[in-house]
């Protein structure tokens, strides 16, 4: 019981309490680049997932035969190699995502997630562990660049979801939710470079305030 | 010619910044930006790697994985290992460097070289050099882009670092302590960059 209440634990662990973008700050190039609509934090999320799942069963695998003197290189060997097989996928079959992500698709590699999770997890864990981890750390990591993407797709260009039928093949082509009426001036400013980063200001203040204690905020809220 | 060096080299600097403007390379810009003289070493060792990688790896993709012929057309393409071959030219390179820099120039490697070893898995390195190819530069070209990317680097790490400073002493709500109210003033030096879009095209008229 014990047992499987860890195995739960480690996979539940990247989405909230050790967050890699929110509250381990990794891999923060891509989230601020590729939220501009959510549809491109879902499939930047899915990638970066895949890789991670796979780099980290791999390196599990090969953590006793890799020497610890050139376990950097080792590691960015498997990961590039994992990242070339999604980018020829992505080219491939979502040629849409293939476009909007550019040239973040290739700096997956080095995506501080993979590594700092290869270097921390995979080298020390075992094989069936460290894919629970790369799971969990991935559906974090989409879980965050999905927010963020709404938030800023929402605000600044009125629509959800645009461009997610190339993900999704059954979608209509052209697919969005229009939330903010057409009559609003869309607030542009959110979707290029300052929004991003406000927009994750704000969201890693939001996690700091939903994980900290009750008791610890009220003692605050009374000095101040 | 000139005036087109001129112009991406003042693109590269002032308009997509790529801190600012391209959110590539945060990590170390959240991370080292605290104190200004580790920004600037870091700065200047970023753009020392970001020149020596493009000299090196422009013409590996150019003569290796996908060469042309007189006529232009492909002789063979290999350019599906270019995430691979990139990653592992820079990561040999800044061990090269680092290497190099410890035996010949002890100055430099006494302030560069802790820097060093975190430059690998800078996204400005693998973005940069290739950007370069996807944005079809000729060698020169490249190399002034690279240049360019590096003092843009400098130039955000150093104006950052000062705002810091500042953001630092303020008093901020408990939940935005630290790395939030951080970001935030980052979104706010970034607007200030936004005020250059435009300017490059009508000073040099490319």
């Amino acid at each position: 019981m014990s047992n499987e209440n860890s195995k739960l634990k480690i996979l539940t662990n990247g989405i909230l309490a050790e967050n890699p973008v929110l509250r381990l700050v990794l891999g923060t190039c891509p989230t601020l680049a590729v939220t501009t609509m959510a549809s491109n934090g879902i499939g930047m999320g899915l990638a970066a997932t895949f890789v991670l799942l796979c780099s980290n069963i791999v390196i599990s695998a090969l953590r006793k035969i890799i020497p610890d003197q050139v376990r950097i290189p080792a590691y960015i060997s498997v990961i590039a190699g994992f990242v070339s097989v999604v980018q020829m996928l992505v080219k491939a079959f979502v040629p849409s995502l293939d476009a909007s992500l550019g040239v973040y698709l290739p700096l997956i590699v080095v995506n501080c997630i993979i590594l700092g999770r290869a270097e921390m997890f995979a080298s020390k864990n075992n094989v069936l562990d460290s894919a629970l981890d790369g799971i969990g750390m991935g559906i974090g990591f989409t879980i965050t660049l999905t927010i963020m993407g709404s938030i800023r797709e929402i605000l600044g260009a009125g629509t959800w979801m645009a461009g997610l039928d190339g993900l999704l093949p059954f979608l209509p082509a052209g697919f969005k939710i229009q939330i903010l009426p057409a009559s609003i001036d869309p607030f542009s400013l959110m979707t290029s470079a300052p929004g991003g980063f406000f927009v994750f200001g704000i969201l890693m203040a939001a996690a700091v305030y939903l994980t900290t204690p009750k008791a610890a905020k009220t003692a605050e809220g009374g000095e101040a | 010619m000139a005036l087109k060096l001129a112009s991406i080299f003042f693109t590269m600097i002032l308009v997509d910044n790529y801190v600012l403007a391209k959110f590539l390379g945060i990590c170390p810009f959240l991370g080292v930006s605290k104190k200004l003289d580790s920004a600037v070493g870091m700065s200047l060792a970023v753009t020392f790697v970001m020149v020596v990688a493009t000299a090196a790896t422009w013409p590996i993709q150019m003569f290796l994985l996908t060469p042309t012929d007189a006529a232009g057309n492909l002789k063979w393409d290999m350019g599906y290992l270019q995430t691979i071959v990139f990653i592992l030219i820079i990561a040999i390179l800044v061990q090269l460097l680092e290497n190099v820099l410890k035996k010949y120039i002890p100055a430099l490697y006494k302030s560069l070289g802790v820097y060093l070893p975190l430059i690998t898995t800078n996204c400005t390195i693998l973005g940069v050099t290739i950007l370069n190819i996807d944005n079809g530069y000729s060698f020169i070209e490249a190399i002034v882009c690279a240049a360019g990317a590096g003092i843009g680097f400098l130039v955000a790490m150093v104006l950052f670092s000062g705002v810091r400073r500042r953001v630092e002493q303020a008093v901020t709500p408990k939940c935005f302590e630290g790395l939030p109210i951080t970001l935030v003033a980052a979104a706010i030096t970034s607007l200030s960059f936004m005020g250059f879009g435009g300017i490059v095209e009508s000073i040099f008229g490319v």
